[in-house]
């Protein structure tokens, strides 16, 4: 059994272009403060969804929905409306954050797979194993701070899938437990599933350079022909001791490539691509990419359920991803570079 | 409303934070919270000195509480946790679920970093053993007070009243990444400054707080001047976090608004750069100031 590719999509058009470039699942969002990408423009209505869900069914792979905020009790009701309009469409599994929304959903809907969201914010098996021993959890998705020799430890002990993060925008801080957003604009990716929202920003061109602040606050400034990108709050610059520089994260993409061997052999059972806000044009692209290096990868390491938790849990030598895969992927990605993240210890 | 001094979340030199605890047992607050909850790698105190320190803050008549790490990965983390629930004997701050899932519904404190914000979810904790419910810090007081009138039966409700604010947990070590060492090699350069590294805007507003893996407020979060709210709201116990300067005239000005109906009560500007804040009890931006 290989990895499964898991794709976003924020729109209909994106979903298909997921399904015909080799997505075994696709995430998507219903429009409204549920999901944690809450933009304008983007998630689907409730037809729109029973469309999408055909598409898939029809061409072999499966549709997941996301309803990963914590809702507050003004924000219940639209939640809990959100998992029975799912459960009516059919979807194959919801992805959920919030313990209450998981009982009410095992109690309402008990035959509707349940996914724990990366807003979750399990870390370790124990915490994963009070999801799945208490609402029946199937699968867990890992925030993106846990080291390759960590996600293959934290498998051994757990029997819920487990699946991690491959490529897209990177989260420095532990999903769920990242109130920088709420802080600076009053907007949480908690509470409304939004972080650095666009109606905070503000762009000034200034004898200094260009600059970008959000609600306010200076993110970055740039030089005269520095390329200038969207201004999250954990990727500006900022002055610590004297030093200006990138304090939390430089503008960087996820690319998890390098490891996918290390993942396959710790027995992670599905690779998550982000991105719901991304156009039909970037899915189509990052998912034809991610299957074929997933292709590549399986037919390199066959038999990996016997390999699991074997010494290849590091990163096999012999393992390099195709340099027009990784140039393609960079291309594409945010900043036009790659990490491994946490993956990979020294980025810690 | 009691009084409750939060876990010191930096890394101060042992005779120090010794110092603060004797303090303490002196000082009107009725709860104090011991133990890390920041990086597994810190040792404010040696193992053997926390149950020493909690004889003599229980002796002080102070109920004294075991907190947990946030951010949980290593197995060794889990252990520590573990063992930490089973000598606190039911005073332990979950912070992390596998806190809640590994007390097995013996009591426990449901810290800030738990992510509870609806009546469900509290109610589960509650039924789990939760005996007090610490908000999280971006939670606005209205939705405290909704959540307080539906409370399960005995649940206390405590709010992070004072201090710079803790918003956010990383895998990666910002105090070691601006002093360019890698976070295994990081010779616990934290213990350089004892309230955190002050990271400003390139137009010199004190933004943020690099502690570590936690990222917090540069603003002191002061909700001094909405106690009358915070009591109509429900709430039980106000958190004071520790800081280096000025600790004990926070906690006088706190006790003496508690005792007194006299709400003029006024702390001077912070020492710390970055002034107040008080945002999130509005439903605002945390970083606002209405005072």
């Amino acid at each position: 059994m290989n990895l499964e590719l898991v794709c976003p999509a924020g729109t209909l058009p994106a979903l298909r272009a997921a399904v015909d470039h080799g997505a075994d699942a696709v995430y998507i969002g219903f429009r409204g403060a549920t999901n944690a990408r809450n933009f304008p423009g983007l998630n689907f209505s409730e037809k729109e969804a029973a469309a999408g869900i055909a598409y898939a069914h029809e061409r072999g792979a499966r549709v997941f929905v996301a309803l990963n905020v914590y809702p507050s009790p003004a924000t219940w009701e639209p939640a809990t409306a959100v998992i029975d309009t799912a459960a009516r469409l059919g979807v194959d599994a919801l992805i959920l954050a919030d313990p209450g929304l998981m009982r009410y959903a095992v109690d309402r809907h008990p035959a509707l797979r349940l996914h724990l969201s990366v807003q979750g914010s399990a870390t370790n098996w124990r915490a994963i194993e009070f999801y799945r021993r208490e609402f029946g959890v199937r699968r867990a998705v890992l925030p993106r701070v846990l080291s390759v020799t960590q996600v293959s430890r934290l498998i051994e002990r757990t029997e819920a899938e487990i699946e991690v993060f491959g490529f897209g925008s990177l989260c420095v801080m532990v999903e769920g437990r990242c109130a920088l957003s709420s802080y600076a604009t009053g907007h949480s990716p908690n509470t409304q599933g939004v972080c650095s929202p666009a109606h905070a920003v503000r762009w000034e061109e200034t004898p200094a350079g260009r600059q970008s602040r959000l609600n306010g606050i200076l993110i970055d400034r740039y030089a005269p022909g520095e390329a200038a990108g969207y201004p999250t709050l954990c990727k500006g610059r900022f002055r610590v001791n004297d030093s200006v520089f990138h304090a939390l994260e430089e503008p960087t993409s996820l690319n998890a490539l390098d490891v996918l061997p290390a993942l396959m052999a710790a027995g992670v059972k599905a690779i998550k691509v982000e991105g719901r806000q991304r156009s039909p044009a970037y899915v189509a692209q990052v998912t034809g990419l991610l299957r074929r290096a997933l292709d590549l990868c399986a037919a390199a390491y066959p038999g990996r359920d016997e390999g699991r938790g074997d010494d290849r849990a590091g990163s096999p030598a012999s393992w390099t991803p195709p340099a027009d895969l990784l140039s393609a992927l960079d291309a594409l990605a945010e900043g036009r570079t790659h990490t491994l993240g946490a993956y990979h210890r020294p980025w810690q | 409303m009691k009084l409750a001094v939060g876990p010191i979340l930096y890394l101060w030199e042992r005779n120090v934070a010794l110092e603060f605890y004797a303090a303490l047992c002196d000082a009107p607050v009725d709860i104090v919270y011991l133990g890390e909850v920041v990086c597994s790698k810190r040792r404010v105190l040696q193992r053997e000195d926390w149950p020493m320190v909690a004889q003599a803050l229980t002796d002080a008549g102070k109920e004294v509480v075991f907190s947990t790490l946030a951010l949980i990965e290593a197995e060794s983390e889990l252990a520590t946790m573990a063992r930490i629930t089973d000598s606190a004997g039911g005073c332990v701050e979950a912070n992390d679920m596998a806190a809640v899932q590994y007390s097995a519904g013996r009591p426990f404190v449901a810290g800030p970093h738990l992510n509870i914000y609806n009546e469900a979810t509290l109610g589960m904790m509650a039924a789990h053993g939760a005996r007090r419910w610490v908000a999280p810090v971006e939670i606005p007081l209205t939705t405290i007070a909704t959540l307080g009138a539906t409370r399960p039966p005995g649940l206390e409700i405590e709010v992070f009243a004072y201090g710079r604010l803790p918003l956010a947990f990383s895998a990666r070590c910002f105090t070691a990444r601006a002093q360019n060492r890698p976070k295994d090699e990081c010779g616990f350069i934290c213990g350089d400054y004892p309230d955190g590294i002050t990271l400003y805007s390139r137009d010199d507003q004190p933004f943020l707080t690099l502690n570590g893996i936690q990222t917090q407020s540069a603003a002191v979060q002061n909700l001094l001047p909405h106690i009358d709210a915070l009591r109509s709201a429900g709430v039980d116990i106000l958190r004071l976090s520790p800081q280096s300067q000025d600790f004990p005239a926070v906690i006088r000005a706190f006790r003496a608004a508690l005792d007194s109906a006299d709400a003029a009560t006024r702390l001077p500007e912070p020492s710390l750069p970055g002034g107040y804040c008080d945002g999130y009890a509005r439903g605002e931006a945390g970083i606002d100031h209405a005072g």
